[in-house]
Parts: structure tokens; C-alpha cells; sequence
């Protein structure tokens, strides 16, 4: 295989009346990936391809497509891992185009937003924090391979009850729900739960799991969805049991700085 | 319609088959709701029918002559069928909303291994359970 032939699915506002597949050759070279592809077409043969990125190393989220019909990161998927000389590429589904590869996510981060992915405390300590909030690491394992999302949407495309149903909020938004639903930190889950009941939250999921298998940084949505669901059972029998968030461990009073460590300088600002 | 600058590309009902890696849970979700779907239909029907006998008794003996005949009977068998395998996958969604089967919480080191895979087992067990009463439920029916 010296070539790799790339369909990839175009769409002009204001001049396209629908989308349509437009067919490149790309030479393939070794390491090469879905991103470097498009590069390519953009650079030789058509600088009018639009697409999304940016970081190039799966950490940004942006460059979320569906790959021969799996949603995936484009700089993640190299050609020889799909094991054909064709590659379909589209935009992720279940989003509205904006253009060519790239789909309009604002509605994906309105509902992120709806569910409050921040610390919420009754103590107002967030933003008077004089130190740390304790937390042991069995605490932090509830939450941190949530944590680990980059906001990539895919698992907003492969989500059948999100192809079908609007109001769903989707399997992104609600991990992030859970995920600080269970931060010890915390203590926004009755907030929270305003949002999570109703056709909106986690009941509308039936556990077809694609979220889970497409998310390209193991999150594993599927799961955190099923959990709140539980959080949310348990909290109807009051059997939830968290009454208050972690403690601030407050600056230490009585340490001394140890021998030959040098001062921090002064600041420069404030 | 597009709009003035944005296509729309929601799947639809297309999305319950279409727009992932077409895994086996995928399939239990779509047969979960058809079966949701048709299991209400036949109760509907089933309410129509059985209601024609406060008609009176001729209204009720031509209601079951309508509801007689082989075909009635391949969909009755379809229905319990279905019965059967919206049943048993209930109480595996319902166990997996409890959080049982679905794993705890773990570092994402790749090759991931997610709640997909740890419940994996419990959707075969369960599906091969479908089968079982679905086989012994014809048996019954038409043996
Ligand atoms: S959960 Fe995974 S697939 Fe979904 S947005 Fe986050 S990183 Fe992307
Ligand atoms: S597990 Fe739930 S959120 Fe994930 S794809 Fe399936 S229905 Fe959607
Ligand atoms: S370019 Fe940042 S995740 Fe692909």
C-alpha cells in the first residue's frame, strides 16, 4: 500500500445545498495519521478543507470525526491501524455542521455547563482557601478516571439515545456531573440533581455502551452514568450519607523550614 | 433544513444502529426498545379485544375469531418472545443502574478495559437465558 485514497465529506455554507464526499489521494508515508492526511490534501490539493485541532497529541479534544464509521481523534488514528487503503471521513454526527469536518460543539458545552463541573461548597471556601482540602487517594480513585475527558464529543456521536432524542444531555456532561458529585470536595449534588432528573439525565441512558467504547481516553462514561444513577437511588432511600465536604487542612503553624532551602523571591505583581 | 450557516446531522432513530463500533450492547439497546415498543402495541390490542365483551357476548365471540389462526399464534409466540428478552435484559439494565457489574473507577492505562467488558459475561448469561425460555416458550405453544 503506497497510497491512501481519503473520501472525505464536504459541506460549504451558503453554497453547498447538502454535504457531499469528495475523494483524495494521499501518499502514504510511515507513522502517518488521519491529521497529517488532511494536512496533506489541504497543503497540495485543496486549501479550502476545513477541520479542527490543535494540539495534535489527544489532548485538546478538537479533532473529534467519524473514521470509517467510529467517531475517533484524527491525530490518535494512524492509516495502518484501520487496515484499508480507504478512508471515510466525516463529521461527528449528532452535531450540526458548521463546515466541511468541523461540528458545531457549543451545545454539547451548554449542557457541560448546566451541570455544574466546578467544586461547589456551602463554606465559601474556594475562593477563601487559606490551604488544601484533605482528600485520601480511595477518594480521589472515584473521581479521577472521569477527569481524564478532553471534551472530544465522540461519545456524544456514538450515543444512540442521543441520535434520537434532544433533550438528553449525553454521556459527556453527565460523567462530568458525576465526577464532581463524587469528588470529596464537594457538595453540589443536590444542585446538581435539579438538572439530573427528567428526560434530561442519566435515566435516558440504556447502557449500549458506545460512548464507552469509542472514548479515546478510557473515561468510560458508561460507567460514571450507571454510578449516578445509583447516587441518585440511594439519595431517594437517603442512604446517600455525605453530610459535609472535605476539610481544609489549613497552613501548617509550627513548621520550620529546613536548613539550605533558599527563600522564595519576592513577587513582582500585587 | 439547513439553517442559514450549520447543517443538521442528528442520526435519528438511524444512530440506535448506526455511528459507533456496532458492539453487541448496541444491539440490546435497539431489541430493548423495539421489543418496549411492541409489547405495548399487543397490550393495546389486547385492552381493544378483551373489552368487546362488555358488548355483550356476539361482539366478544367475533372479537376472538379475529384474534384466531395461525398467524395470530406466530405473533403471539413473538410477543412472549419478546417478553421474555425485554424481562431478563430488564433486570440486567436494572442491576447495572445499582452499579452492580459495571466495575469501579480505574486508571485508564490502554488498552482500556471499561464497564462494557466487565459486564460483558452478565449480558451473555442473560441473553442465553432469553433464549432458553424463548425455546421452552414455543415448545408450549406449538408442541
Ligand atoms: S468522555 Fe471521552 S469521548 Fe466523551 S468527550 Fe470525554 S474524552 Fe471525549
Ligand atoms: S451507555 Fe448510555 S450514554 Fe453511553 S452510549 Fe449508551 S445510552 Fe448513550
Ligand atoms: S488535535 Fe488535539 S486531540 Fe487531536
Amino acid at each position: 500500500m503506497s497510497e491512501v485514497i481519503f473520501h472525505v465529506r464536504r459541506y460549504q455554507p451558503g453554497k453547498d445545498a447538502r454535504p457531499y464526499y469528495q475523494e483524495f489521494r494521499v501518499p502514504l508515508t510511515p507513522g502517518l495519521t488521519v491529521l497529517d492526511g488532511l494536512w496533506h490534501i489541504k497543503e497540495t490539493q485543496d486549501p479550502s478543507l476545513a477541520w479542527r485541532f490543535s494540539c495534535r497529541m489527544g489532548i485538546c479534544g478538537s479533532c473529534g470525526m467519524l473514521i470509517n464509521g467510529r467517531a475517533r481523534l484524527a491525530c490518535n488514528t494512524q492509516i495502518t491501524e484501520l487496515g484499508t487503503s480507504r478512508v471515510c471521513i466525516a463529521p461527528l454526527p449528532n452535531f450540526d455542521i458548521i463546515r466541511d469536518l468541523v461540528p458545531d460543539l457549543q451545545p454539547m458545552f451548554r449542557t457541560h455547563k448546566e451541570m455544574k463541573p466546578f467544586i461547589i461548597r456551602g463554606d465559601g471556601l474556594t475562593e477563601s482557601s487559606e490551604g488544601e482540602f484533605i482528600q485520601t487517594s480511595e477518594e480521589l480513585e472515584h473521581y479521577l478516571q472521569f477527569s481524564y475527558c478532553i471534551k472530544c464529543g465522540c461519545c456524544m456521536a456514538a450515543c444512540p439515545t442521543v441520535a434520537s432524542d434532544r433533550e438528553y444531555a449525553g454521556p459527556m456532561p453527565l460523567a462530568q456531573a458525576h465526577r464532581y458529585n463524587r469528588d470529596s470536595r464537594d457538595m453540589g449534588f443536590a444542585e446538581r440533581k435539579q438538572v439530573l432528573g427528567g428526560g434530561r439525565g442519566p435515566w435516558r441512558c440504556h447502557f449500549a455502551g458506545e460512548c464507552s467504547r469509542v472514548c479515546p481516553k478510557g473515561v468510560d462514561p458508561a460507567r460514571a452514568i450507571q454510578l449516578m444513577k445509583r447516587e441518585l437511588f440511594l439519595d431517594v432511600l437517603h442512604l446517600r450519607g455525605k453530610s459535609c465536604a472535605a476539610p481544609c487542612a489549613g497552613k501548617p503553624t509550627d513548621a520550620k523550614r529546613r536548613e539550605g532551602i533558599p527563600e522564595a523571591p519576592k513577587p513582582t505583581v500585587g | 433544513m439547513p439553517s442559514e450557516n450549520h447543517y443538521p446531522n442528528r442520526l435519528g432513530i438511524r444512530g440506535w444502529l448506526f455511528g459507533g463500533n456496532f458492539g453487541f450492547e448496541r444491539y440490546l439497546y435497539a431489541l430493548h426498545r423495539l421489543t418496549g415498543l411492541g409489547i405495548l402495541a399487543y397490550f393495546l390490542l389486547h385492552i381493544v379485544v378483551t373489552s368487546s365483551r362488555a358488548l355483550g357476548p356476539e361482539a366478544w365471540r367475533s372479537a376472538m375469531g379475529m384474534v384466531e389462526g395461525p398467524l395470530f399464534k406466530v405473533g403471539e409466540y413473538l410477543v412472549f418472545a419478546a417478553f421474555a428478552f425485554h424481562g431478563l435484559n430488564g433486570i440486567r439494565l436494572i442491576l447495572l443502574e445499582l452499579g452492580i457489574a459495571v466495575g469501579r473507577p480505574i486508571e485508564p492505562v490502554y488498552p482500556y478495559r471499561t464497564s462494557v467488558h466487565v459486564q460483558r459475561p452478565l449480558a451473555v448469561v442473560v441473553m442465553l437465558l432469553a433464549a432458553a425460555v424463548a425455546v421452552l416458550g414455543g415448545f408450549n405453544l406449538f408442541g
